[in-house]
């Protein structure tokens, strides 16, 4: 006798926006698994033509608003590649410290607010208030305090960042205005190593891949803003040629387009891709931490990726306290462009994985033509791969908690569908 | 008076909240803030300020330029009104946790504008447009 499930999420809670997931069993067989979601920055990419190329960076950041600098720098990087411009140490400082700063915000709301309430059985970050309140406070000083690294350095506010331009920053932060970063930066190093303890300890379901994770890769630094793409199957090329190895296909069932290798099929990008490719650039302490939380120098439990996100906030206060001990201001505060037509790549580590942006210049440098390819695009079909092991193995769950288990599966990507803005419903039918 | 206009101005009505403080920026005796909207960083915003009116674009499936008033400090928020949030922990999460930890201002008022097109633009909807102008003005004259 045939058997049909089907559950249904009409809005997937505690992600960034909304997607859509369906789910369709047949006498406990997968017989469909779709999850989708939409491509503003389709919209973005046709509204940014004609436009300035110094616009780029401020209208690309409001494709996310937890997430600005990702786009304020890809753009950034994209057209200082154009245009041929290299910035001098300084300006590359302060950008990976705001760069810190945004991995902090990012990451720390997703670990607390998001992710930890599903490991705990609670239904969100309100209830875990109820429960742990001292841990919500904390919560809510470290993302206060990548908010202040933002508004240092970002032009006085935290809330989509004024001060970066191609070439730079519209004005130098002063000595002052940065060292008030690191009293409140030492307390985030002590609470993010705390933090990595926490996480550490919850219980981690049983979901095994063999990924092919694509990061940056940096000679020294754990990447962020910089880099060549590498991955794990012995791939390594300049980010001008991303378009070569990634391309995205429209999936028609589900209105989305995935991303993928061309010659791989299904990659991984974000947080477990990153601390995979370059274990060997983590800073000791969090290499340390990360060796007490049992985690190995390669992740294949995708679960586990709160535990790396956390790994990355400690970090990214290290990196952020360092570079906001030896900041020196820089002689002047951006280069002057000088625009031509040229074709443009750039290519940095948002929290949830590698942005890509291209654009093509006019002689004038208006924009003739822009793609961008967000983290959460490129993970799509490796986010169903997770599904398919994760539903298979809890069949036995009723509706609601296997419901629960897909939830909790499709934010260990920490999924920034305000990057692709839509709703988020999840349908399973049992046949 | 403390007033933030949450939005994106990219995304035609969803711009409705900017478009309101944009107006009001420089009227005496107001303070006012544009966001983007993520809720972590509207607790830190409003922390400490007694009386609080935010103001954002809301889909209720009401007519477009429909206003909204909500009273957050009499209790919880209308599930139905927020769930179109693109934030995973926006506005409504943010009032909670804010009562939930005791730091919820004494006075905060919610205006919601219905919006009709959400699509990439700058330009607000007529009906939009129009409720932007009334509720800037009854702000104004001191709410």
């Amino acid at each position: 006798m045939a058997r049909t499930r089907t559950i249904k999420v009409d809005a997937l809670a505690r992600v960034e926006g909304e997607g859509s997931l369906r789910l369709r069993l047949k006498d406990g067989v997968i017989q469909q698994l779709e999850f989708g979601i939409f491509e503003p920055p389709r919209f973005f990419e046709a509204f940014l033509v004609g436009r300035d190329y110094s616009e780029a960076p401020d209208i690309t950041a409001r494709i996310c608003g937890i997430c600005p600098i990702a786009y304020q720098m890809g753009a950034i990087n994209a057209m200082e590649d154009a245009l041929d411009i290299q910035v001098p140490r300084p300006i590359r400082d302060l950008r990976r410290l705001i760069y810190c700063g945004e991995w902090i915000e990012s990451h720390g709301l997703h670990v607390y607010m998001l992710h930890a309430p599903d490991f705990l059985g609670l239904a969100d970050a309100i209830e875990l208030a109820k429960v742990n309140r001292p841990l919500v406070e904390k919560a809510l000083r470290l993302k206060q305090i990548g908010n202040e690294i933002l508004a240092a350095v970002g032009g006085g506010r935290a809330i989509h960042p004024i001060n970066l331009r191609v070439g730079g920053f519209y004005r130098a932060p002063t000595k002052q205005e940065i060292g008030a970063l690191v009293e409140p930066l030492k307390w985030a190093v002590e609470t993010s190593l705390e933090t990595v303890r926490v996480v550490s300890a919850f219980e981690f379901p049983e979901v095994e891949q063999d990924y092919t994770f694509m990061a940056l890769r940096h000679e020294d630094e754990y990447p962020i803003h910089e880099g060549r793409l590498i991955t794990n199957r012995g791939d390594d090329f300049p980010v001008r040629d991303f378009e070569d190895h990634v391309d995205e296909e429209h999936v028609a069932r589900s209105n989305a387009l995935h991303g993928f290798m061309k010659a791989r099929g299904a990659h991984h990008v974000g947080p477990m891709a990153r601390y995979s490719l370059n274990h060997d650039r983590l800073g000791a302490t969090a290499r340390q931490a990360a060796a007490e939380a049992g985690l190995g120098p390669v992740i294949t439990n995708p679960f586990h990726s709160i535990i790396v996100r956390s790994v990355e906030i400690l970090q990214a206060c290290e990196d952020a306290l360092r570079l906001a001990e030896n900041y020196e201001m820089p002689d002047r505060p951006f280069i002057e462009p000088e625009p031509r037509a040229a074709v443009g790549y750039g290519c940095t580590e948002a929290p949830r994985g590698i942005c890509y942006h291209r654009y093509e210049l006019a002689e004038d440098g208006a924009i003739k033509s822009a793609r961008i390819i967000p983290p959460t695009a490129q993970n799509q079909k490796i986010i169903e791969s997770d599904l398919w092991q994760v539903v298979e193995r809890n069949l036995h769950l009723p509706d609601e908690d296997l419901k629960w288990r897909c939830e909790q599966a499709i934010r260990n990507y920490d999924p920034c569908i305000s990057c692709a803005t839509h709703f988020l419903k999840l349908e399973v039918e049992r046949e | 008076m403390f007033i933030i206009g949450i939005g994106n101005p990219y995304r035609r009505d969803d711009g409705a909240g900017i478009a309101v403080v944009r107006r009001l920026d420089g009227v005496a005796g107001l303070e006012v803030v544009a966001h983007h909207g993520e809720g972590l960083e509207l607790m830190g915003l409003w922390q400490g300020h007694d009386d609080v009116v935010v103001v954002d674009a809301v889909s209720s499936g009401a007519a477009a330029g429909t206003v909204h008033r909500l009273d957050a400090a009499a209790g919880p928020l209308p599930a139905a009104l927020f769930c179109h949030s693109s934030h995973a922990f926006g506005l409504a999460q943010a009032v909670e946790l804010s009562r939930e930890m005791g730091s919820l201002p004494a006075r905060m008022t919610i205006i919601g504008i219905e919006a009709g097109d959400w699509s990439a633009g700058e330009v607000l909807t007529a009906p939009v447009a129009a409720a932007v102008a009334a509720v800037a003005a009854e702000l104004a004259e001191g709410g």
